[in-house]
């Protein structure tokens, strides 16, 4: 409801914008909002406009590629840069709705970590989905393995309600090494063996959707173990002092980027932006405030140590992770949402 | 006289034309809009238009014929990064290898030397079977009912006729019903809770009757995701209400009250309680208390007069009530999403989630349809039935 709210008033403000012809506007970068957003916002926004003195203008979405093809269609509706997930990046750029980048205008593939380059988009943050669990009643560091087991742990789970990133834990549960997750998942048998194996924890899962749900599933004593986003659990752990544990071995990793909408007329000015948030400086000012993950290459040595520790970027965190795959998911996810639903009302 | 009487008419018009003006614009042509995707199949023909045509005059049986493999081919080579996508797209609804089918004929086309006329099953067998050109004519446009069937758990064969889009599923069927189910859940226990709480508040006085309706009002005026958190913190395993009753010695084991059927009908109901009581509480107020009195007295046991005398004359709030309640809920989103297992969802969560999160706009907007659909023809069969018994809604 709130989302369609939201989208109506950015369609009907576009509207206005649009008919009050904005020829020569100021530049105009939309993130998700919230700590996430001024993380970004201290960390690089307002110190580009310091140095270059290009005025930024922020806005906040709250993703949906139905949005960016709303934005395009009718010409420039008042966006340029714009954070979008994976998913949106990869659609968008199949349809044409934003503009290939040129690396070596931001510095060059090599500042970069790996993963963080894609032809039309620019590493804007990386982040996790990690297992989570509750100390006091999970005694080891678990495994997937240990979280489909329920005689080792008795107790709730929770996951997230949609088939995205639970097939790829049930079979990383199952035995499956990490580079054949996706070979593994893309024939039948594959599917069947990851939905048999998510059939012998069914009993004591509890599904959530939200991102704050986890945390408070864990908090409230309804689950011992659940999967989350990495950032939740770290404030959780340093912000809320709850005795939880992250487990960043196997977890899953996504990335967010930076794209710039095909109907930008800022488009210098927006390469210019984006070259300074690919900066090593900058850049390591942003786990700060929140626990994203950089995507600057240079930028991992300056972070200070204990805030290191918490990036799912972090050598020590990175060993063992698995990209979550996209082109996969874009072409399985009707067929594979579907069945889900099915399997999950049984 | 007349003149002036028309003139009258026009002003009328006149004055009701920025309503219908604003209800056109803001209501009937979105709706409109939203319920022709659900008819609507653009993308084959946006981006294979030679095919889409030979698709329309083949009859789905066997191969289509050569003319259409040269105009695939021709076609493939033509085609735009942008168009392929959005292609690629619709025909994963059917088939997920569709994708790589497309883009690695397309390469291979290109590759080929021009001149010789292609050979589609060379490059790859699949175009040889019949279901992958199936699957392109279903799609081939510009209007067609496949996202109206597969919301129904159906699938058009040219070979076999219309059947089961997966054998032994019925998803959305079950959905449908569920949402069904649930409202009418909701609406009849809402009633069985309203009914004697409307009873006692009409025959109090204007003060107390302020006063507890206060207490109808607050949570009412209250936002409903904030009540639904509230539930979470009663329902839960160790929430408030579990708790107590094993503190009390009442249960050894929590009760399972939350991410299941129980919760979401709690939670639902105490949502809507407000929009039953308001309704029944109005045409109870309404009636002359001094006919009750009068069958009595006529002889009538009390049971008899309730069912006779009063029951008739609330009827119109009830079923006022019970349908503001069962249309309401029909709809909901938020509350079975967070208080709601897996298979407590109902068909608005699945709307929202296909239109914002798998982009599958046609099956999105066919579910609405369905979902409109029986709403109205529940409403017209509770029309009629009240017509007939004398009792309309008016």
């Amino acid at each position: 409801m709130q989302k369609k709210t939201t989208l109506l008033i950015a369609s009907l403000l576009a509207c206005t914008v649009f008919a009050a012809g904005a020829s020569a506007r100021d530049l105009v970068i939309v993130s998700n909002g919230g700590t996430f957003q001024e993380a970004q916002s201290n960390a690089i926004f307002k110190p580009f406009e310091k140095k270059t003195g290009i005025k930024v203008v922020e806005d906040t979405w709250d993703n949906g590629i139905g949005v960016i093809r709303t934005k395009v269609e009718g010409g420039d509706s008042g966006w340029d840069i714009v954070n979008a997930e994976s998913e949106e990046l990869e659609i968008a750029c199949q349809e044409g709705l934003i503009l290939p980048l040129d690396i070596d205008k931001l510095g060059g593939k090599d500042n970069y970590v790996s993963g963080a380059v894609h032809k039309c988009g620019i590493g804007a943050a990386i982040y996790n989905h990690v297992l989570a669990y509750d100390k006091t009643r999970v005694s080891a560091v678990p495994s997937w393995a240990d979280f489909f087991d329920l005689k080792k742990y008795p107790g709730k789970r929770a996951l997230r309600a949609s088939p995205k990133t639970n097939l790829e834990f049930a079979l990383i549960a199952d035995g499956v090494p990490l580079a054949d997750v996706y070979k593994v998942l893309s024939t039948p048998e594959g599917v069947d063996r990851a939905f048999a194996k998510l059939d012998t924890i069914k009993s004591s899962l509890v599904f959530w959707t939200a991102g704050g749900q986890p945390m408070q599933l864990l908090a409230s004593g309804e689950v011992v173990m659940t999967s989350s986003f990495n950032g939740r659990v770290t404030n959780a752990i340093n912000k809320d002092h709850k005795p939880f544990g992250i487990v960043w071995d196997k977890s899953l990793q996504t990335a967010d980027s930076w794209v710039i909408l095909k109907t930008s007329p800022n488009v210098d000015k927006a390469y210019e932006l984006l070259k300074f948030a690919g900066e090593a400086e900058p850049q390591s000012h942003l786990p700060e405030v929140q626990p994203i993950g950089i995507t600057s290459a240079k930028a991992m040595t300056m972070v200070k140590p204990e805030l290191l520790a918490d990036l799912p970027t972090a050598p020590e965190n990175a060993k063992d992770v698995l990209q979550i795959d996209d082109a996969f998911w874009i072409d399985n996810i009707d067929a594979l949402t579907a069945r889900w639903a099915e399997w999950s009302a049984q | 006289m007349l003149k002036g009487q028309r003139g009258g008419v026009l002003r009328s018009y006149a004055l009701i034309a920025p309503l219908f003006l604003f209800l056109l614009a803001t209501f009937l042509l979105p709706v409109g809009m939203i319920l022709w995707r659900s008819v609507s199949d653009p993308e084959l023909r946006a981006a294979l238009p030679a095919t889409a045509a030979e698709l329309s005059s083949w009859n789905g049986q066997g191969l289509p014929p050569a003319a259409a493999y040269a105009a695939l081919a021709t076609d493939l080579k033509a085609v735009d990064g942008a168009s392929l996508a959005s292609l690629s797209r619709r025909l994963s609804y059917e088939n997920p290898g569709f994708r790589a089918l497309l883009q690695s004929t397309k390469r291979k086309l290109e590759a080929a030397p021009a001149g010789a006329a292609p050979d589609l099953v060379a490059l790859d067998p699949q175009w040889g079977a019949n279901k992958t050109w199936q699957a392109m004519k279903r799609a081939a446009g510009p209007v067609g009912i496949y996202h109206i069937l597969s919301a129904l758990d159906l699938k058009r064969d040219y070979e076999t006729g219309i059947g089961p889009a997966r054998p032994g599923q019925a998803l959305y069927r079950s959905i449908i019903l569920r949402t069904f189910m649930i409202a009418s859940t909701t609406a009849i226990i809402a009633l069985a809770l309203a009914f004697p709480l409307c009873a006692f508040l009409a025959r109090q006085s204007d003060r107390v009757r302020n006063l507890l309706l206060l207490m109808v009002l607050l949570p009412f005026w209250t936002s409903i995701l904030v009540r639904t958190t509230a539930w979470l913190a009663l329902l839960q395993d160790r929430g408030v209400i579990n708790t107590l009753l094993m503190d009390m010695g009442v249960i050894d084991q929590p009760m399972k009250l939350l991410y299941n059927r129980i919760g979401v009908i709690i939670a639902l109901v105490h949502v809507m309680l407000p929009f039953m009581i308001f309704p029944l509480l109005a045409s109870m107020r309404s009636i002359d208390p001094r006919l009750f009195r009068a069958a009595l007295s006529l002889g009538a046991t009390p049971f008899y007069a309730f069912r006779r005398v009063y029951l008739p004359q609330v009827m119109p709030g009830v079923m006022a009530g019970t349908l503001m309640v069962f249309v309401v809920t029909l709809g909901f989103y938020v509350t079975p999403m967070l208080v709601g297992g897996p298979g407590d969802q109902m068909i608005s969560y699945y709307i929202a989630l296909y239109t914002t999160g798998t982009l599958n706009w046609g099956l999105a907007s066919s579910l609405g349809l369905i979902l409109l659909v029986v709403t109205l023809s529940l409403y017209a069969v509770q029309n009629a039935l009240l017509r007939r018994s004398g009792v309309g809604v008016r």
